[in-house]
This record gives structure tokens, sequence and C-alpha cells, in this order.
């Protein structure tokens, strides 16, 4: 195993709210991020690490998740991911059978922001109480009653119709034709 | 975790989409209409009496079954940013591996289509088709001039292939250094040791039994009708009966074992061993038929797949499987099939002929197999016109080859698959068929079944991959279990010349069907069923070479070594697998 840390550094002007990172490991054991946030002072910042030594393979002689696509998110950081300005990954493969090892397609996902707020009409966030309905005649259902009963119904054909199927016809030939060439290697 | 509601959340609704284009679908969808007349079912607690009816009237069981089928055969949804390569093969190198080989095949099926001037499919002329209708249960009689023909591959091929599989980002030095492989597999796969083949069985019981108790009713509820999964109580009493590990030892990784394939343990009844006529069957035997005949009753496919796994009767094995494949034979499969026959009548396939020369040459020459070459043929003619078998290719690492109609080339409108279910058929490729038909004589049953043995579990031994059932990892597993525990057996055959792998690859590719006896042979699939794995070819393989390791020892030649393990019709898979797995000394 190198003694060099191999920096990977990742350094973003504004700062960055995390969410979420997702990369593509390739023969990587175990990883460990650290991270520096702004600070409002002029001390410098320091270092933290927020996720120490997760396992990617869980045996780092066998391919078992050498490849695999990984997500890590904000809630499984052991501190808060919130003004970073420098993102540093640390990776680690004790085993001596691999050549080499890194992550790829690695992508850093940003909060997004939040819906901005939008004031409703009056009429809308203040209904006016309605007046008592007049009393039907006995032998008539409740209405709010039969109004829900409908409801529920008409969300059922609802679903139906929005439901599709995805079964296969199960025909092999086009139109009928299934004269063919040679067999087609890309 | 909000990772596992997620996760879960999408299995379900990757479940739900697939039974969406179902038989049962609709069938509970006619149901659940008919039901709306009964007295019981009342407007404003639609949903809930619909499921109560479902519940009674046992629909619930066979969704619960389809569910239950699903999760066994779909691997756990990816990674969103995964592409769909990754489903199939997440190891980029065993893709390309896997994508050569193919290439190699194509090239061999055209220069043989070029060479004998017969083209890949042609329409049959009507005369011919009626001559075929009327010959359909007798194909067998015909005697086509095959000489032209030979086989695509043969397992050997694939061997030399599987042999040459290298890691690029592997440190393999020219020089022998610890990293070498000492068998011919040289990649580093994860493969299980004993002690923790035992615990293979115990823990996907488990998962399944917590995926099921987690599915509560849906957040959306797309189809009101599914709810919730309550535990069988079956089920529990046989984990409660399988469960006491009698043997214990010291060592912790010997208590492990016996957990795992602990269904297999030396004091648990077994069929195969414990139904021998020296032993009265009141001991085991009879008790295990009443409660296989009681699962039967339950129809629970859960329930099923535990039970198997010490052996199934001979007279329940037929419906056992059936329901553990979730196979029930409705009127639309035989029509289905009955649909694919009409395929098979309109088209003839190069493919065809090649089937054709495969059962002549294996099934037909076979003691045991002989008498069902007609339904060989009814079988594999029917299922190389199945578009439905391409569906599995979302999770197998092989891809369909692909063609284009003649004068069309390159256009996508007219690209088709050929054949058209994506298999192209090697040497000994009729054998997975063969010992079905023991078990079941309809040959539309028969078909269902076959196919779903292969969509779930055959073809991972004639690709490259790196699943741990796929042919490579029991490669691996056979010939770490010979190094680690019979490693002056392995040593000696090595330094002869005959790597123990090059005599036990045919067996796996099989599935050693064609070289046990039959019973026995229906008794070791019974396990692979059992346990959803095909991990137990390779232990097989293994504590075939224990048996008949003093024997080994003084061979001088692969010539000889190959006599040596030549007949295997005599063996007795169960005592076999027990005296490995829980009796070698470590």
């Amino acid at each position: 195993m190198s003694r060099v840390l191999v920096p990977c550094h990742v350094k973003g002007s504004v700062a960055l709210q995390l969410q979420e990172i997702t990369f593509k490991n390739y023969y990587t054991a175990f990883l460990s991020i650290r991270v520096r946030q702004y600070t409002s002072a002029h001390t410098p910042a320091k270092w933290v690490t927020c996720l120490r030594d997760y396992c990617l393979m869980p045996d780092p002689h066998s391919e078992e998740g050498a490849q695999e696509y990984v997500s890590l998110f904000k809630h499984q950081m052991l501190c808060d991911m919130a003004r970073i300005s420098e993102l540093r990954l640390i990776l680690r493969q004790p085993s001596p059978l691999w050549l080499s090892f890194t992550v790829e397609e690695l992508q850093i996902y940003q909060q997004g922001p939040k819906s901005p707020s939008v004031t409703f009409p009056k009429w809308l966030s203040h209904p006016v109480p309605c007046e008592q309905p007049a009393l039907l005649r006995e032998g008539l259902p409740d209405p709010s009653r039969v109004s829900s009963e409908v409801q529920q119904m008409w969300a059922l054909t609802e679903m139906i119709r929005a439901s599709h199927t995805s079964a296969r016809i199960g025909r092999f030939d086009v139109d009928g034709c299934y004269d063919l060439n040679l067999l087609s290697y890309t | 975790m909000l990772q596992e509601e997620s996760d879960l959340s999408l299995i379900i609704a990757q479940i739900v989409q697939k039974l969406k284009g179902s038989n049962l679908y609709s069938q509970l969808e006619r149901q659940a209409w008919a039901s709306l007349q009964r007295p019981e079912i009342k407007l404003e607690s639609l949903k809930e009496d619909i499921k109560e009816f479902f519940k009674i009237s046992g629909w619930e069981k066979k969704l619960q079954n389809a569910v239950y089928s699903e999760l066994s055969v779909f691997p756990l949804p990816s990674h969103p940013a995964a592409p769909p390569e990754h489903l199939k093969e997440p190891l980029v190198y065993m893709r390309k591996a896997q994508g050569s080989w193919e290439k190699r095949i194509l090239k061999s099926l055209n220069s043989m289509c070029t060479e004998l001037s017969i083209p890949l499919a042609r329409k049959r002329p009507v005369g011919e088709q009626k001559e075929l209708l009327n010959k359909w249960n007798e194909m067998g009689t015909d005697e086509p001039d095959l000489s032209l023909f030979r086989p695509v591959y043969a397992p050997k091929d694939f061997l030399e292939v599987l042999i040459n599989l290298r890691n690029p980002n592997y440190e393999n030095g020219d020089s022998l250094s610890f990293r070498t492989h000492l068998g011919l597999i040289q990649v580093p796969l994860k493969v299980k040791d004993i002690p923790e083949l035992g615990a293979l069985g115990r823990s996907a019981s488990n998962k399944v039994i917590n995926k099921k108790q987690n599915m509560g009713p849906r957040k959306q509820d797309p189809n009101q009708r599914e709810g919730e999964f309550p535990r069988n109580d079956s089920k529990e009493k046989f984990q409660d009966k399988g469960c006491t590990t009698g043997l214990k030892h010291n060592n912790p990784r010997l208590e492990q074992e016996k957990e795992c394939f602990v269904e297999l343990g030396l004091n648990i009844g077994q069929l195969g061993i414990d139904d021998s006529t020296q032993v009265p069957p009141e001991l085991f035997e009879n008790e295990h038929v009443r409660i296989g005949q009681k699962v039967l009753a339950e129809q629970d496919s859960a329930a099923a797949q535990q039970y198997i796994r010490q052996g199934s009767p001979t007279a329940l094995r037929a419906e056992l499987w059936a329901l553990i494949l979730n196979i029930s034979s409705q009127p639309e499969d035989v029509l289905y099939y009955e649909q694919l026959k009409t395929n098979v009548i309109q088209h003839d396939l190069l493919v065809d002929s090649l089937i054709y020369k495969d059962v002549k040459l294996t099934a037909s020459n076979d003691d045991y197999y002989f008498v069902f070459e007609d339904y060989l043929y009814q079988v594999l003619l029917c299922f190389s016109r199945d578009t439905s078998v391409l569906s599995h290719f979302a999770f197998n690492s092989a891809s369909p080859p692909k063609s284009y109609i003649r004068g069309k080339l390159g256009l996508e409108e007219y690209a088709v698959f050929y054949p058209p279910n994506g298999v192209i058929p090697f040497h000994g490729f009729s054998m997975y068929v063969a010992p079905l038909c023991f078990l079941y004589h309809e040959p539309s049953k028969l078909y269902q079944i076959f196919r779903e043995m292969y969509v779930r579990f055959f073809f991972r031994l004639h690709s490259i991959s790196s699943h741990p059932s796929g042919i490579v990892s029991l490669c691996l597993l056979f010939e770490t279990l010979l190094q680690t525990y019979l490693p002056q057996l392995f040593y000696h055959l090595r330094e002869i010349g005959a790597q123990p792998l090059r005599i036990s690859f045919k067996w796996m590719v099989r599935a050693f069907s064609g070289y046990l006896a039959t019973d026995q042979l229906l008794l070791l699939w019974d396990r692979i069923l059992g346990y959803n794995s095909l991990e137990i070819l390779a232990v097989l393989a293994a504590a075939v070479f224990a048996f008949r390791a003093v024997n080994l020892m003084e061979v001088t030649s692969l010539a000889a070594a190959e006599a040596v393990l030549a007949d295997l019709s005599t063996l007795k898979v169960m005592p076999l697998l027990q005296i490995f797995l829980f009796a070698t000394v470590t």
C-alpha cells in the first residue's frame, strides 16, 4: 500500500451544501472523506473527517464490490455538510493484488434551492364558511357519504386507466417475414 | 433508514410493473370485479373487503407466490447511475470477454451458414408444413442428413475461454508467486468456503421472509388488491424442525458451516439417505411425505422451497417443482405453447438442425433418456421460438444475436433477434431438458418448467459472469475446495498434468445431467431449487474427487484420471455431499 496520499482535491469557490456524492468504484477498498468548511473569521479552517474508512470492497483481495456504483448521502456523514470549501477523498486499497485503484465518474450533488414561497390569493387561504345545506327528504342517502364513495370509485377508475401493460406480443418476425441475412457482429 | 426505504419502494415498483403484464393480474382483476356481487363487499370499505376476500379465496396466496418468484429470479435494482450493462455484469473485463466469446460463436454460425449454403431461417412451403404437423409427435423417426452440421461449440471450447480470462488490473506476473492461482481459473472472484456454504441457505431464506414482512400496504396504491403478506405458519414449522444443529465443535468455523447447507446436516433426515430400504420409513420418510402433502395443499412457494431442501418424495416432486417455479398450467399457457408450435411449423431455422444433431448425439445415446427423444424436439424447437426468454437477458451477461431482414441491412425497423429466443444451443444443451421428461408428460407443462429452469439457473452455466452461481465462480469454488481440503490430491493431479477442472468442468456445465443416475440427479436438482443456487454443483464435484481420492492418487496421467472418474452412475449424491461438508477433517 502506498504511503503517499494521492490528493483528490475538490475546491469550490462557492460554499457547497452537500447532499449526495455518487461515483463508480474501481478497485478501491476503503474510502474516507475530509472536508474543510468556510469560517466567518480569518482563522484557517481545519480539516474535518466526515466519513471514516467506508468499506467499498468487503474482501479487498477479491472482486466483490470492485466496480460497483456507490452513493453517499448527507445523513451518512459524521459532520455537518453545509458551507464546504474543500473536499478531500482518501482512497485505500491494502491488497497488493491490484495494479491500480481509483474512483470514476465522481458526481457531487448540492442541496436543491428551497422552492420559493408563493402567496396564495385570499379566497384560497381563507375560504368562506359554507352555509348549512338544507335538510333533504328522508330516504335519500347522506350527500357527504355518497360524494366520498363516488370519489373513491373515480380514483379507482383513474388508476385502472393509467396502468399500462408491458407484456410482449411474442412476434419475432417482421410483417410475417423472417428471411435473414447473416448474423451481425455489432 | 432513508436508503432502505427507497430501495424497498423501488423493488416493489419493479415487481408491480412486472406482474402487471402477467396472467395473474388480469385474473385478479376479473376476480375483484366478480366479487362486487358478493354481499360482504361494501362500498365504503371496498379496499379492505376485497383484500379480505382475496385472503379467504386463496388468491392472495397466488399473488404471494408470484411476488416470491419475482424476488427469486430478478436481481435487486441497481444504482440509478448504473447503465443496463452493469446489471448484466458489473465487471467490465468480463463483459468484454463475454462479448468476444459471442462474436466467435456468431462467426462460427455464419461460416457454417455460408459453407453449407443453408439460410439462417426460411419459411416452410405449405406441403412441408403439413408434413411436419403430421409428424409432430414422432420427429425422432426422421433421419435427416446431419453429417455436415457440427455443434457450434462444446464445453471444452468454453473451458479454454474461461482459462484465458484475465483481469487487466490484476497483478499477474509471469513468475509464480502467491498471487498465481494453482488451478486453471485465474480470476480472483469471491467464493465461499465450507463454513460459509452453510450460511448460504439460512441467510437466503431469512432475506426473503424479511422482505415479505416489510411489504405492508404500499404508499401509492395503483393496484388496491395487493395487501400484506403474513408469514406462513407451516414455514415457521420447518425452520424449527430443521434447525437443531446437534454437532457442536470447539471450532466456531465448523459451527457456521453446519448452519449453511444446514438442512443437509448429518442429524437431519434426507431423502436420498434416510429413505433407503434399511431405514424404517417411520423414522423420517413417512413424516416427510406427510409434510410435503401439507405444503402442496397450502400452495405456498416459499414453504415448498424450504421443504425441498431435504429432498422431495418422488410422487410429489412434479407438483413441488411446479409450485416453487410458480408454474400453473392455465389454458393461456397451453395456447401459448400451441402458438410456438405453429411458429416452428411455419419457419425452419438453422438452429433446428443444431438441435436435432445435439439430441441425436447426446440424449438419444443415453440409456436413460433415449425414450424421450420426441419430447426433446417438441420442447427445444419451441424454446427457440419463444421471445419471452429475451427478457432474461436483462440480467444475463450474454446478449441475443442480432440480424437483419434480407435486403434491409442496417435498418433498425428490420432488426430481429436470431434465434427468436436469443439462445444458441451448444453440444449437450438438450441434456438440460432430458431429466425433466421423467416428471412431466404433458408437453406444454414440460416446456414451461424447462423454460423457467433455464431463465433461473441454466443460463448461468454457459455465460461468462461474476455471479456467485455463474460457471466461473463454480469452477473457482471447485478448485478452491479441492485445494483447501484435498491438497495432496490436488498437487498430485496437477503434477501429472491432470488439472481437476478439466475433468469436472463438463459435469458442472451440464449440471451433472447424463453423468449421474436419474434418481440421484433429481435429488441434486431438488437442492438447486431449494437453495436457489448452483453452488451445490461445485461442492458435489469436489465431493466426487474426495470419494475417489485413493484411486486418483495412484494414476499417472490425465487419461487414467479421466478413466477413474468416467462412470458416476453408481454414486449416491446425498451421502457424498454430507461427508464432504460435514465429516471432512480440517
